[in-house]
């Protein structure tokens, strides 16, 4: 009916009878080991296929268990429904075996969730969490089952189409509005579209396009935006914010317009908010009315769908607007002079490997494969963020708003779930890899043929990176031991198992690596003072950017 | 609004809600976890039996009760938010008070008093006099200031509820 082929979880005593169906149903069942990666990887799904993830786990403990996942799909607007199994209805309150109030826990977390009374209202509000994860600003949605309504009987009537009297999301977009929309853009001089995930979610990729391409707008991305607009492309700048590249921010600091589509104004994207593009007009599209004034004032709200909106836009303004070229090859020409300005030698060569060659090495190693690349949260993120350019919508999954570490190896194995052909890459640190690391098994029992590539420095080093810039380098419970054997752990899940532990054997490796069959964990022993650069500290307006404005260091 | 921008910074909102199981967990969390407060709530059933209306009282700043009233509408059993703050409203709040009442002088002093606050003696002792009292905000406060003089030993307050006024004469709709 939802057209869902896959769902993900773990089995329980409440739940017992639904698998007891799905045994005989065409749904195929990727069984993980813990609920949390049964969510993510869920999320890995939706977001590579842009169709609903869908997960099954048991009451108490597997509910709880999925809390994370919810927050982390709800937050990166992500549709992603849990079924979970309640105890019975004659039991609820009593503090049972396994009992939890999984609703009242998950309620500021999803987008919406429903304990089903009856088994009467089942289908429709299977149908109701299907709408609502999907529509508007999507997001995740739980659906509590207590053991006996699933035991239950009713007659199946499953509504065709339903329209809820309290939700009716805002896709069109108001003429008014496209108009002074346009009228704006037309008037600027210098201008910076800023385009986040609801650009991949809405499918507006390609008007954000046209769009660049018609007037010359250059266009940054924020981490969830990476993929939305060409990364190759020659009126890309990169990400913007905390660790955004340094034409991207001093772009953004300096333009006379900024369009946001589908963008929220995150804290990690604009740091000191008062100063954050304080000469700029702001244009900003985006569903979800919260959105707009939320953080900054806007000039000019667009509550709509993003590709309605930006379509709207572009009709009105025809095939050849009338704009200042003159002004623009300035401002294009400022671009890439800051451009050169920012442009950051790490060192390549140098012994330990330095992390980020081994992300451009990945980056040449696997371009023109359209890879799916999946991270977790740290360094290593913001690293493949900056050094790996993506051509494609859907294509980088990385945990944005709750940024869990856990979610990389997870998500890689629904997006392989999802696309068997494809190339999909884990980049994982050695501290987040742990967090999920009994997804191995999965994989190999899967035969998903993830790759997972760790950079080890020994460290949890987003943290240490603070420490050491910040914190006088007193370095907190952010040194890692000697940690696994990670080729020995590779193997003992199954897997194979590859180590470079010298700048030359980097390409080798990943070559090898890649070339494999199957599940292949490749781990590269890298620097542990590296740091993500350009950084913004906290606090600080983002075109004060480490390393080139060097006196903010150890202030703070 | 006649005084142009004066700044308001308590707002009474009128929030028509689906009447379901933790619909108003789901307002109120709404409010607290995104840090603002409840000052004053009241429930109640609608004439329709499957809505129910919430009138709450928060306050904040216009960009803070904007965001409070956008998230309050995104929440998927929230039909309808209206601020009455913006336009003119009655609103009414039910107090009952037990008053000290011992002595001659008091027992009918109070008697008065309730009679000009339009209350009502609901129950009475050789020591006390319990008494309902409606009206607004600025009515009830005035009335406990009153009544603090022969002491308080005990008082119970609703929270207010509101309702929009129906205009007198058509007015030229505020431009948005």
């Amino acid at each position: 009916m939802e057209g869902v082929e896959v769902v993900f979880g773990y089995p329980g005593a409440t739940t017992i009878d639904i698998h007891h169906y799905l045994l005989d149903s065409p749904l195929r069942f990727v069984m993980t080991r813990h609920e949390q990666a049964a969510i993510h990887a869920a999320e890995g799904y939706a977001r590579v296929t842009g169709r609903p993830g869908v997960a099954l786990v048991t009451s108490g403990p597997g509910a709880t268990n999925t809390v994370t996942g919810l927050a982390a799909a709800n937050m990166d607007s992500i549709p992603v429904i849990v079924f979970c199994g309640q105890v019975s209805r004659m039991m609820i309150g009593n503090d049972a075996f396994q009992e939890v109030d999984i609703v009242g826990i998950t309620r500021p977390i999803t987008k919406h969730n429903y304990l089903v009374r009856d088994t009467e209202s089942l289908a429709r509000i299977v149908k109701e969490a299907f709408y609502v994860a999907t529509t508007g600003r999507p997001g995740s949605v739980l659906v509590d089952l207590p053991k006996d309504v699933i035991s239950g009987q009713a007659e199946f009537k499953y509504p065709g189409k339903i329209k809820l009297r309290a939700y009716q999301p805002h896709l069109e977009p108001h003429p008014k509005q496209v108009a002074k929309a346009a009228e704006l853009i037309l008037a600027a001089k210098k201008p910076v579209l800023y385009a986040g995930g609801g650009v991949i979610m809405s499918g507006a990729s390609e008007p954000l396009l046209a769009l660049a391409e018609r007037l010359n707008i250059p266009v940054t991305n924020t981490l969830m935006g990476l993929g939305g607009f060409p990364g190759t492309h020659p009126l890309f700048l990169g990400m913007l914010g905390m660790h955004g590249l340094y034409q991207a921010n001093r772009a953004v600091q300096e333009c006379d317009l900024l369009i946001a589509v589908g963008a929220r104004f995150d804290d990690r994207v604009t740091g000191r908010l008062d100063q954050f593009a304080r000469q700029a007009k702001i244009i900003q599209i985006d569903v979800d009315p919260t959105s707009i004034h939320k953080r900054v004032t806007t000039d000019v709200p667009l509550v709509a769908d993003a590709r309605l909106a930006l379509a709207s836009v572009l009709e009105l303004l025809g095939e050849a607007p009338d704009y200042d070229q003159a002004a623009r090859r300035e401002w294009l020409a400022a671009i890439e002079a800051w451009r050169a300005e920012g442009r950051i030698d790490y060192h390549h060569l140098f012994e330990p490997i330095q992390p980020q060659m081994v992300i451009e090495t990945l980056y040449q190693k696997t371009r023109g494969r359209d890879a799916v690349i999946t991270t977790e949260v740290g360094q290593h993120q913001m690293w493949t963020a900056q050094y790996y350019s993506f051509d494609r919508p859907r294509r980088f999954l990385s945990s944005g708003g709750l940024g869990v570490m856990g979610f990389g190896l997870p998500a890689a194995m629904g997006a392989q779930v999802a696309d068997p052909e494809a190339l999909v890459i884990c980049v994982a640190g050695d501290g987040s890899i742990l967090m999920n690391i009994q997804e191995m098994v999965t994989i190999v029992e899967e035969k998903l043929p993830v790759k997972t590539i760790i950079l080890n420095n020994g460290c949890l080093g987003m943290v240490r990176q603070w420490q050491q810039l910040f914190y006088h380098q007193r370095y907190a419970n952010t040194i890692l031991g000697p940690g696994p054997d990670f080729v020995k752990l590779a193997e003992a899940f199954g897997a194979k198992g590859f180590r470079a532990v010298t700048p030359e054997e980097v390409g080798p490796v990943l070559e090898r690596g890649l070339a494999a069959d199957g599940p292949v964990v490749m781990e590269f022993i890298v620097c542990q003072q590296a740091l993500v650069y350009p950084m913004v500290a906290a606090g600080r307006e983002i075109g004060d950017m480490l390393p080139y404005v060097a006196e903010i260091c150890g202030q703070d | 609004m006649e005084n142009g921008a004066k700044v308001i910074f308590r707002h009474t909102l009128s929030v028509l809600v689906d009447n379901e199981p933790g619909v108003l967990a789901r307002v109120t969390s709404l409010i607290s976890g995104r840090g603002f407060n409840i000052e004053s709530l009241s429930v109640a059933e609608t004439m329709d039996a499957k809505v129910s209306l919430i009138t709450l009282i928060t306050s904040g700043s216009p960009p803070i009760i904007e965001q409070i009233i956008k998230q309050l509408r995104k929440l998927i059993n929230v039909i309808k938010v209206v601020d009455l703050t913006e336009d003119d409203y009655v609103e009414k709040q039910l107090v009952l008070v037990k008053v000290r009442a011992a002595g001659q002088g008091d027992r009918s002093e109070l008697r008065s008093l309730c009679e000009i606050f339009k209350g009502k003696i609901l129950d009475v002792s050789s020591k006390t006099y319990t008494m309902e009292f409606t009206g607004n905000e600025k009515k009830i406060r005035d009335i406990l200031i009153l009544l603090d003089e022969f002491g308080i030993e005990e008082q119970v307050s609703t929270g207010l509820t509101a309702m929009a006024r129906t205009r007198m004469f058509k007015k030229e709709r505020k431009s948005a």
